[in-house]
C-alpha cells in the first residue's frame, strides 16, 4: 500500500508542475469568468423585466445546469488527456525502467497513477463545478437541485474516463491513446444523443441502440442522469434536446455497471501493464 | 546459499522475429565489477532488463541475489542506473533519490541523511534543489547514479553510466565504484568505453548476435600479451621456431611479426633464438594487449559498425 501512495504522490507531485494542467486551469477560469458575467447580466434582465417567479427559477436552474456542463466537459478532457501518457510515454522515455526496477509491483504502479490523477481529476472538477454553483448562488440567489447526488455520479464518469486512459496507455502511444480515449467519450456522446433523440421521436430501437452504446461507453449516461436529477419539475416537463435532455432517463442500475466497468478497467490495465516488456 | 549475486541460465529472449538475447548464461560474484561488452543490438540492454524483471526472459532461468529472476526480493537490494538516465524532469534530484528511497521502503531522517551524502558524494549537492530538466547529461547522470545507490544496494546495474561525463565526472564514477567493489557490492558495467571497463572492471564478458562469445578476467588473461618483432629474415623456418614461444597473432609481414605469448618473461629467450638462428633483430618489444583488440579479435573482421 505505501508503494501505491509513493507512486500517487509522486504523480501528484509531477502532474501539478505539467503545462495541461496549467492550461485546464486557466480554460476554468476564463470559464468562470465568463459564467459568473452571464447569469449576473441573465438575473439584472430578469428583475429588470420583471420575469415571472417559476421563469426565473427555470432560467437560473438551466444556467446551473449549463455550469455544471461545462465544468463536467473541461474536467472529463482533462480525466481523458492528464494521464494519456502517464504509462506510454513514462514507457517510450524510459522513466518506468527505473520506475519498475524497484522492489514493487506494477499493480502499484497502475493503482498508484490511477490514484494521484484521480485526486487531481476530482480536485479540478470539485472546484470548477463549486466555482459554478457559488457564481450562481452568489448572482441569482439559485442553488441547483440534488448536487449531492448529481457531483458524484459526474465524478464516477471522471473515473470512467481516467481509468480508460490509463488502460490505454499501457498498450498504445500517447497520440493513439489520446484519440482512442476520446473516440471512447465520443462513441458514449453519440449513444447518448441517439437514445435522446429515439426517445423524443417514439423510436424504441434508436432507444434500444443507444442503451446499447451506453453500457459499451457509460460517460455520458452519467451525465443525463446527473442532469436528471438537477433539473426542477418544469424544467423536465419543458422538455428539451441536447444534453440536459430527460427524454430518456437512464436506469439507476447504469452506476453500478459504470462502478463495475471502472473496476474491470482498472483491472484489465493492471493485466495488461504487467505483461507489457519495458 | 547460492554466493553469486547474479546465476543466469539459458536465457533466451525474442521480439517478434527478431532474437535479441541467445542463451544467455553468466556469473558474477559479490565485490566484482563485471563489464558487458558488444556492438549495438548485440542484446546488452535486454540481458540487463531481463536481470532487471523489466523483460520477461522466453526461455531459462537464474537468481539475483539468491532469488528468482522476476521477484520482487529479487530487486529489493538491486540499483539500477538507465542508459538514457531519463527521470521526472520535474524533479529535483533531492526529490528523485528521496522518492526512489522511498519506493525501497526508506522513511523519515535515515533517508534524508542518506540523500545528503549521496547528493554529496556525487558532487551535486549545490544543485540539489533545482529541477531536473536544467541538468546537464553529466548531471543527470550524477543523480541517477544517486538514486541507483540510495537503499544500499548489493548489486548495481549502470547502463553507460559515463558517456555523459567530462574526464572529472569519469574520474568521479571510478572512484564510486571502486568504492563499491570494496564493500562487497558487485557492480554490472555495460559500456561502449572500453578504455573506462579496461581501468575499472575484473571481468568482461563480449555479446555478439545476442550471445556471450568470450569471458575475459583483466589483468590476468592468457595470451593477453603480445610481442611486436621486427626482423630479418622472417621466412618460414623462423615463423615456425617462433610459434614454440607463442601463437602467431595476424599475418606476418615481411619484416615484421607479432607473436601472442602468456608474459613477459620469453622475450629474453625470443631474441636470444632469433639471433641464434641468424636473423638479424631490429626491434622486439612486448605490451599487452588492449582491450580494444580483443573486443575486435572477438567479434571479428565480418562485425560492422553499429
Amino acid at each position: 500500500m505505501s508503494s501505491i501512495l509513493t507512486i500517487a504522490h509522486l504523480t501528484l507531485y509531477d502532474a501539478r508542475r505539467r503545462k495541461i494542467l496549467a492550461a485546464a486551469a486557466l480554460c476554468a477560469a476564463v470559464f468562470l469568468a465568463v459564467f459568473t458575467t452571464a447569469i449576473a447580466l441573465a438575473t439584472r434582465e430578469l428583475i429588470e423585466r420583471p420575469a415571472p417567479f417559476i421563469e426565473r427559477q427555470a432560467t437560473f436552474a438551466v444556467f446551473s445546469i449549463l455550469g455544471l456542463y461545462a465544468s463536467n466537459f473541461l474536467s472529463v478532457l482533462l480525466a481523458a488527456l492528464l494521464p494519456v501518457d502517464a504509462l506510454s510515454g513514462e514507457i517510450d522515455s524510459g522513466v518506468m525502467q527505473t520506475l519498475a526496477s524497484k522492489p514493487i509491483g506494477r499493480s502499484e504502479i497502475v493503482l498508484g497513477k490511477w490514484l494521484g490523477y484521480g485526486l487531481v481529476i476530482v480536485t479540478y472538477f470539485l472546484v470548477v463545478a463549486g466555482g459554478a454553483l457559488i457564481a450562481t448562488r452568489v448572482a441569482a440567489g439559485y442553488l441547483a437541485l440534488n448536487i449531492g447526488t448529481a457531483l458524484p455520479l459526474m465524478v464516477l464518469e471522471l473515473l470512467v474516463m481516467l481509468s480508460v486512459s490509463i488502460a490505454g496507455g499501457t498498450r498504445f502511444g500517447t497520440v493513439t491513446n489520446g484519440i482512442a480515449t476520446l473516440g471512447f467519450y465520443g462513441v458514449a456522446f453519440i449513444g447518448g444523443w441517439v437514445e435522446q433523440f429515439g426517445a423524443l421521436a417514439g423510436l424504441q430501437s434508436a432507444r434500444t441502440l443507444g442503451i446499447g452504446v451506453s453500457l459499451i461507453s457509460p460517460p455520458d449516461t452519467l451525465w443525463r442522469l446527473a442532469a436528471y436529477y438537477l433539473q426542477p419539475d418544469i424544467v423536465r416537463t419543458l422538455g428539451n434536446g441536447g444534453p440536459f435532455s430527460a427524454a430518456s432517463v437512464p436506469s439507476a442500475l447504469m452506476v453500478w455497471w459504470a462502478i463495475g466497468f471502472t473496476m474491470v478497467t482498472v483491472a484489465v490495465a493492471v493485466y495488461s501493464f504487467r505483461g507489457r516488456q519495458l | 546459499m547460492n554466493e553469486r549475486v547474479i546465476d543466469a541460465r539459458g536465457l533466451r529472449k525474442t521480439f517478434g522475429e527478431t532474437l535479441a538475447v541467445d542463451d544467455l548464461s553468466l556469473q558474477v560474484s559479490p565485490g566484482e565489477i563485471f563489464g558487458f561488452l558488444g556492438p549495438n543490438g548485440a542484446g546488452k540492454t535486454t540481458s540487463i532488463k531481463m536481470l532487471l524483471s523489466l523483460v520477461t526472459p522466453d526461455e531459462g532461468e537464474g537468481e539475483v541475489l539468491g532469488h528468482p529472476i522476476g521477484s520482487r526480493a529479487a530487486r529489493a537490494r538491486v540499483g539500477f542506473l538507465p542508459e538514457h538516465c531519463r527521470f521526472h524532469d520535474s524533479l529535483t534530484a533531492r526529490e528523485l533519490v528521496r522518492f526512489h528511497g522511498r519506493l525501497h521502503g526508506m522513511r523519515g531522517q535515515p533517508l534524508e541523511t542518506r540523500i545528503d551524502q549521496l547528493l554529496s558524494r556525487v558532487d551535486l549537492l549545490d544543485a540539489a534543489d533545482r529541477p531536473l530538466r536544467g541538468y546537464s547529461k553529466g548531471m543527470l547522470q550524477r543523480a541517477g547514479l544517486a538514486q541507483a545507490l540510495v537503499h544500499d544496494p548489493r548489486l548495481v546495474f549502470l547502463d553507460e553510466p559515463t558517456s555523459g561525463l567530462d574526464p572529472l565526472g569519469r574520474l568521479l564514477v571510478r572512484d564510486i565504484l571502486n568504492e563499491l567493489r570494496s564493500n562487497g557490492v558487485a557492480v554490472f558495467l555495460n559500456s561502449h568505453l572500453l578504455g573506462e571497463v579496461e581501468t575499472t572492471c575484473d571481468r568482461v564478458a563480449f555479446v555478439k548476435q545476442g550471445r556471450v562469445v568470450h569471458h575475459l578476467t583483466l589483468g590476468a588473461a592468457p595470451s593477453s600479451f603480445e610481442v611486436e618483432i621486427r626482423a630479418v629474415p622472417l621466412d618460414q623456418p623462423v615463423l615456425d621456431g617462433l610459434a614454440r614461444f607463442g601463437t602467431i597473432a595476424g599475418r606476418p609481414a615481411e619484416d615484421r611479426v607479432r607473436l601472442r605469448v602468456t608474459d613477459d618473461a620469453v622475450l629474453p629467450d625470443v631474441s636470444r633464438w632469433l639471433v641464434s638462428q641468424g636473423a638479424r633483430l631490429y626491434e622486439i618489444r612486448g605490451r599487452r594487449k588492449s582491450l580494444e583488440e580483443w573486443f575486435v579479435d572477438v567479434m571479428g573482421e565480418d562485425q560492422r559498425p553499429g
